[in-house]
């Protein structure tokens, strides 16, 4: 009787992992994955900080207060209380300036994702479903765009254009979609020979309901795999372009402008350069560790080792 | 093989030739050339003159013609701040380049393979470890915050190494090391996972079992066979080398194509931005279709229809 039980409690604790859709057997495997975890809690810090800089900065991350200029962080002698990582050149507290950076980098990195993400998965879903002539424009446009380097061609572009917020965000957007399209357009061709379209099609559903109801739903996962690592990347980008002087205007705190004018004070203060470099470091860090869990979780057959 | 090489060559020169268009388009962006180039304090009649003298009062299609005829040719014109051609220029500047990207490419080579097969071996032992923490800060670390890292502690706290400009070995290593980090990264954990994976294969089992030493199944056995994503790889790091020398050129002023058109964009000598764009995209497209030639080496099933 005992031995019965048991098989039977087997087979229904076997069941039950056989019956678990797809999608939660993902998120089980995600929530299991200690390091995704990890990754994710650095990403949601970044997130918090960006949303509530106002609340949690200790010090107004642009006043400029010479009395306090370039004080070192807490542990070293000549520190101040309440100047945790120390301060810049002109007395703005670096802590502040990098919560308010974390602000400037999730709203670029985020809107690089949805722009980038929106042109790449619509032009990947044509060039794969639709083929033919247009597959092969899109993809020799990719091809062009690849073959730029893509930090001269945004520096090209924003010493024409000149500057802004949006420009930038539009800049590392536009070189962004390359990505999506290639990973997207290899999943469509071969999803569009699956029974499950096939039957669609043979059914007679329009060729927007395949593409919206069977097709783009089976390749959410590999964009959202993507879009972490694009996001990562536009972090890194958007330093880069302030570290360049091509960045937003140096009176926003960004982590790139930190970097930049740390660099001008490497001899005497240290921390200037040191802690934004840190921050975006760490947050790109979480961010790639985050993608692969995701990848891991979504992809059984690509489980890193 | 000559049929492939026909197609590839032409593929590459269509992307080269959609490059030089978006060069031409980018200049246009915002209308008129003339009011980019000048600084902003021109009178009007420096703008009316200035349009003349470089034809762009003429029609954007005559323009075109124009730009495009003498681009094929290597012409784009010649540089406003230092009168010379500006691909002359470009040109003048490369071996810097090249020297900077191809030691910082045989760097990430000599370090990162044998490091992922140790990694791969040893599994989850601390030479492991060490192999996948370095990978992961490694990918996360800006190229602009690693320079300035090195030039903190190599170049002012410890005064061992030069921080700027060319000459000699000493003055080639902090920049080679900070360009070369992030692709040593990547190729360790590539290699790493690459060996994981063909090292569970049957024939390296089998290999194994039938009495071979573990270096030599590990060198002709696995290493042979996990080396074509690791070249794959190598051939995309060439674009990164490429937009990662831009950055590390400023930081540690070294004077190749990189710096040059940062210079130029400051300069507003779009003439010379244009040249280092076009020249760089055609040494990527050139390299990365050696770099598809040499699969067949590699991997003696490939042959090229």
């Amino acid at each position: 009787m005992t031995t019965l039980n048991v098989a039977a409690k087997d087979l229904a604790a076997g069941e039950e992992v056989a019956f678990v859709p797809r999608r939660y057997q993902a998120l089980r495997y995600f929530m299991r994955s200690r390091a995704a975890m990890f990754g994710g809690a650095i990403v949601a810090v970044l997130v918090i900080c960006a949303i509530f800089a106002p609340w949690l900065a200790p010090h107004d991350p642009t006043v400029q207060n010479l009395n306090m200029a370039t004080l070192p962080p807490f542990w070293l002698h000549g520190a101040q209380p309440g100047y945790w990582l120390g301060t810049d050149e002109l007395g703005r507290d670096i802590l502040a300036r990098i919560i308010w950076g974390a602000r400037l980098s999730s709203i670029v990195a985020f809107s690089v994702v949805v722009i980038g993400s929106i042109i790449g998965v619509s032009l990947g879903l044509v060039a794969g479903y639709v083929g033919g002539i247009l597959d092969d424009v899109i993809m020799r446009i990719a091809d062009i765009q690849l073959a730029f380097p893509y930090v001269l061609l945004a520096i090209a572009v924003i010493g024409v254009i000149g500057a802004s917020l949006y420009t930038i965000i539009a800049v590392i957007g536009i070189t962004s979609w390359v990505q999506y399209v290639r990973i997207v357009r290899a999943e469509v061709i071969s999803l569009r020979e699956r029974e499950f379209v096939q039957a669609a099609r043979a059914v007679g559903d329009s060729v927007t309901r395949i593409i919206f109801r069977h097709v783009l739903p089976n390749v959410m996962s590999s964009v959202t795999v993507i879009a972490t690592f694009e996001l990562a990347r536009a972090i890194i980008f958007e330093a880069a372009l302030s570290f360049l002087g091509l960045g937003v205007p140096p009176s926003i705190p960004s982590w790139g402008n930190m970097l930049a004018e740390g660099r001008q004070y490497l001899d005497t203060s240290w921390w200037m350069g040191t802690f934004p470099g840190l921050a975006i470091m760490i947050t790109v860090m979480g961010v790639n560790i985050l993608g692969d869990g995701l990848r891991d979780a979504f992809d059984p057959g690509l489980r890193s080792q | 093989m000559v049929a492939y090489l026909v197609r590839r060559l032409f593929g590459a020169a269509l992307v080269l030739a959609g490059v030089t268009v978006a060069v031409f388009l980018i200049l246009h962006l915002s209308g008129d050339p003339a009011l980019i180039m000048l600084p902003p304090e021109a009178s009007q009649q420096d703008v009316i003159n200035f349009r003349h003298e470089y034809g762009f009062d003429r029609p954007v299609l005559v323009q075109f013609g124009d730009f495009a005829w003498h681009a094929i040719r290597g012409d784009f014109g010649t540089s406003i701040r230092h009168g010379d051609p500006a691909m002359g220029l470009a040109l003048e500047r490369l071996p810097a380049t090249a020297e900077l990207a191809f030691s910082a490419l045989l760097l990430a080579m000599i370090v990162a393979i044998p490091a992922g097969i140790v990694a791969a071996t040893r599994r989850e032992t601390p030479i492991d470890y060490i192999v996948r923490g370095v990978s992961l800060v490694g990918q996360a670390a800006p190229v602009y915050w690693i320079g300035i890292m090195f030039i903190l502690i190599f170049g002012v706290a410890l005064g061992w190494l030069p921080i700027s400009g060319m000459g000699g070995i000493k003055h080639l290593l902090l920049p080679m090391i900070t360009l070369g980090a992030f692709t040593t990264a990547k190729l360790m954990r590539i290699t790493r996972s690459g060996m994981l994976d063909v090292m569970r294969s049957d024939y390296v089992r089998t290999a194994l079992a039938k009495g071979l030493s573990s270096l030599s199944v590990t060198v002709h056995h696995a290493l042979r066979n996990a080396i074509l994503p690791i070249v794959t790889v190598i051939g995309l790091e060439l674009g990164t080398l490429l937009s990662g020398a831009v950055i590390t050129e400023t930081i540690f002023s070294w004077p190749g194509i990189g710096r040059l058109a940062v210079q130029a964009i400051y300069d507003r000598d779009y003439p010379v931005v244009e040249a280092v764009v076009v020249l760089t995209a055609a040494i990527f497209v050139g390299l990365n279709l050696l770099v598809d030639l040499t699969y067949a080496v590699f991997d003696p099933r490939i042959t090229y229809k």
